[in-house]
């Protein structure tokens, strides 16, 4: 953030696109002061919601994240491990009839398994290819576990009720009359473990550093004895782990379906804003596009009216392109992202 | 035996840079032109018209155009099926306003338009490299489809949304509507696929393709050369979307009639596109077309096996092409392999039997349900874009161009 502070300059876009923000944010806290409480309590309800969203995109873009940092490579498939690994957990309990810990277990195996078996049949082979060979590769992927997971557990929509809690949180909808998910606010704390657990693992385990090693520099871990080919191993298998938490999330919230997989697509803008090397800025970018999204959602028709006098029913419908609209328009600015590492471009 | 090229000399540059650069060939591609334009429209029916040579051919002029971005100029694009929706409608209200505007003349102007928008689109790639662009397409992909479903006007404010091509006629001939002739559509699309494919051959051979391909290997080293990077990006985001454009006002006109945004322009046809040149082959003309035909026919030859079943001669000829396929496959990853090498040939041998047995068993009476044979050729078609990645990135052309290297000196050895 320092950083940030440290170079803005209002003369160049970056800056320019800096004040803009400020005063539009600004005008938002202005109107916050004047308006009607009632539409000032709705406007907290859609951030919050919005915040809450954003967190279960964060969970898919830290598998992102994790994979990316440690191999360089843009794992596409990652949404399409949500949906397996939602599929497995679901097919367990309700073909098989398993409790929920023995389902998610059997699941974590599964996923492992994918993880050695890519590691084996995809990766190995295209060690030191470009970064967009990869990429293509993992859209090959995510067609066989797609192709997979449907011949064996069927393509219709799935329940999957791991027990977690539903309906509207009562203290809150009492206390200060806000309208909130408990599935979401269940996430959104899972979601904070998570990271917990992933940064002290990172931090404080064998393994762990083992894994920053690699992340920092590929040779320089290979010479001092860290295999490269276990450490991808273990990163796809956390990241089949993260994979999991959001399929079992999503999965709860909206039932198993193939749209699970389209929510990997929302991770890239959330990635774009984050930067793909950062966990702290998928978390960050998942709220922005979350609470972005949400907010345009509602508000965009009237700003939009204010501003040109178009039509706001026009502006309805547009959570499908407004992260990745968003995205491009920041990439413009700041094509590194929020918290990426600068790029530096070499012959 | 398949090549004679005794007395085949070059006595210039251009005779020997042409092309097809030995005389048998030329005369063989000539001939194949010959008979798609004058002998398949005596044979066509509906069916195949239809099913198989109508789409392959739009599909072709797709993949040309994502060809020139993704394979000649590394720019990777997941927004083709945006790019085919600007085309189409840009066709529907272009015929739909001017009845009497040529038909040739509403295409190209479709693919003019397309072009445009590429080049609007394009414009972040001077930033933005890689998968970054691939996010900046998509957006493309999903805010292109959201405003023709949104705003009445593009859709001429019809009651389902949906755009249908009204029937319109060629000097004469019908070419869209339901009435219109299989033999009309065919040639129609035809004979832009091969004025484009032509076009196409020598704009990659060309000034222009050459910067596409600096560009390609070396974006900053050939700055430094001297290749502008605006220009050359932008130009294949202008050719590439032309290309994609014309694609989609015959994909939308000639091949579906009618449309409707969210259906037939998802991403689901970005990527369709995307693995035609994967599989096909990444930077190259003849792997446009053999990547589409290969993604027409490998969902209709896999429901023709896997549901209706295809008798007995036909399942045998699959199960021996299934054999050898697996047989071979076996037999390189054996070999790699330090245990398995020493029982790499009837291990091989094995696996190949095992399959085209399966395959036997399945495709001689069919049986299974279209999910099913939907499922498996999901699964088929990942299988294959990492097999080719790995294997030959260069896709179906570079096996192409082997087997011809290996026709011209058969029967010997060398």
């Amino acid at each position: 953030m320092t950083d940030v502070i440290r170079r803005f300059n209002p003369m160049k876009a970056e800056g320019i696109a800096l004040i803009l923000l400020t005063l539009f944010l600004l005008r938002g806290a202005w109107w916050f002061t004047v308006a009607d409480p009632r539409d000032a309590m709705f406007a907290v309800e859609t951030i919050v919601s919005g915040l809450l969203a954003g967190v279960m995109y964060s969970l898919v873009a830290l598998g992102f994240v994790l994979i990316f940092k440690s191999s360089g490579i843009f794992n596409y498939a990652q949404g399409v491990f949500a949906l397996f690994a939602g599929l497995f957990a679901s097919g367990f309990m309700n073909e098989f009839g398993l409790p929920v810990w023995a389902a998610l277990l059997l699941t974590m195996l599964v996923m492992v398994i994918v993880a050695i078996l890519v590691e084996r049949f995809v990766l190995q082979h295209l060690v030191n290819q470009e970064p967009i060979i990869l990429f293509m590769a993992t859209i090959g992927l995510a067609y066989v576990l797609e192709g997979v997971g449907d011949t064996i557990w069927g393509s219709d929509v799935k329940v999957l009720d791991v027990g977690l809690p539903s309906g509207a949180s009562d203290t809150l909808l009492d206390g200060f009359g806000l309208y909130v998910e408990k599935l979401e606010i269940a996430a959104a704390v899972i979601a904070a473990i998570l990271v917990i657990l992933l940064s002290v693992f990172s931090q404080y385990t064998r393994i762990g550093r083992a894994l920053r090693a690699v992340a920092d520099d590929h040779q320089a871990a290979l010479s001092v004895g860290i295999s490269l080919r276990t450490i991808w191993v273990i990163v796809w298998s956390i990241a089949g782990f993260v994979a999991l938490v959001a399929g079992v999330m999503w999965g709860a919230k909206s039932g198993v379906q193939f749209s699970l997989s389209l929510i990997a697509l929302k991770a890239l803008p959330v990635l774009i804003l984050g930067g793909f090397t950062s966990i702290p800025g998928a978390i960050i970018g998942g709220l922005i596009i979350g609470v972005g999204e949400k907010l345009a959602e509602i508000y965009l028709g009237t700003v939009m009216n204010e501003l040109f006098g178009l039509n706001p029913s026009m502006f309805t419908a547009i959570e499908n392109w407004f992260a990745y609209v968003l995205a491009l328009a920041f990439l413009l600015f700041r094509p590194q992202g929020l918290f990426g590492d600068k790029i530096i471009e070499r012959v | 035996m398949f090549y004679r090229e005794t007395g085949d000399f070059k006595a210039s540059y251009a005779a020997d840079l042409q092309t097809f650069p030995i005389a048998l060939d030329r005369y063989r591609f000539w001939a194949l032109i010959a008979f798609a334009f004058l002998v398949v429209p005596f044979l066509i029916n509906d069916y195949w018209a239809s099913a198989i040579l109508v789409p392959v051919l739009v599909y072709s002029l797709a993949a040309l155009g994502l060809n020139m971005l993704t394979g000649y100029c590394g720019q990777v694009s997941l927004g083709t099926g945006a790019f085919m929706a600007v085309g189409a409608y840009t066709c529907y209200k272009l015929t739909t306003a001017f009845p009497e505007l040529n038909l040739i003349v509403v295409v190209l102007l479709s693919g003019a338009m397309t072009a445009m928008v590429g080049i609007a689109f394009g414009l972040p790639s001077l930033r933005i490299k890689g998968f970054y662009l691939a996010v900046a397409t998509l957006a493309a992909q999903f805010f292109i489809v959201w405003l023709v479903n949104k705003v009445p006007w593009f859709y001429n404010y019809s009651a389902t949304g949906q755009i249908s091509m009204p029937e319109r006629d060629l000097f004469g001939v019908l070419i869209t509507g339901p009435a219109a002739t299989p033999e009309a559509k065919y040639l129609f699309c035809l004979a832009f696929v091969f004025v484009f494919g032509w076009v196409a051959r020598n704009l990659v051979r060309g000034r222009i393709g050459r910067s596409w391909m600096a560009i390609r290997d070396m974006d900053i080293a050939a700055e430094i050369i001297g290749v502008p990077p605006l220009q050359t990006k932008l130009s294949a985001f202008a050719f590439s979307s032309f290309y994609i454009g014309i694609a989609g006002a015959l994909y939308f006109g000639v091949y579906l009639g009618a449309a409707e945004a969210t259906e037939a322009f998802s991403i689901i046809e970005s990527f369709f596109v995307l693995f035609a040149i994967i599989i096909g082959g990444l930077g190259s003309i003849t792997g446009s077309f053999l990547g589409a035909a290969f993604m027409v026919l490998l969902p209709v030859t896999l429901k023709n096996m896997m549901v209706d079943g295809v008798g007995p001669v036909w399942a045998s000829v699959a199960a021996i092409a299934m054999f050898a396929a697996g047989a071979i496959a076996m037999h390189s990853i054996a070999t790699a392999s330090t245990w398995l090498r020493a029982v790499a040939l009837p291990l091989a041998l094995g696996v190949g039997a095992l399959l085209g047995y399966g395959v036997w068993t399945v495709a001689v009476s069919g049986g299974l349900d279209t999910a099913a044979a939907k499922h498996f050729e999901i699964t088929l078609l990942g299988v294959l874009i990492i097999v080719f990645l790995i294997l030959e990135p260069h896709g179906l052309a570079r096996l192409w161009q082997i087997a011809k290297e290996k026709l011209r000196l058969w029967p010997f050895p060398y």
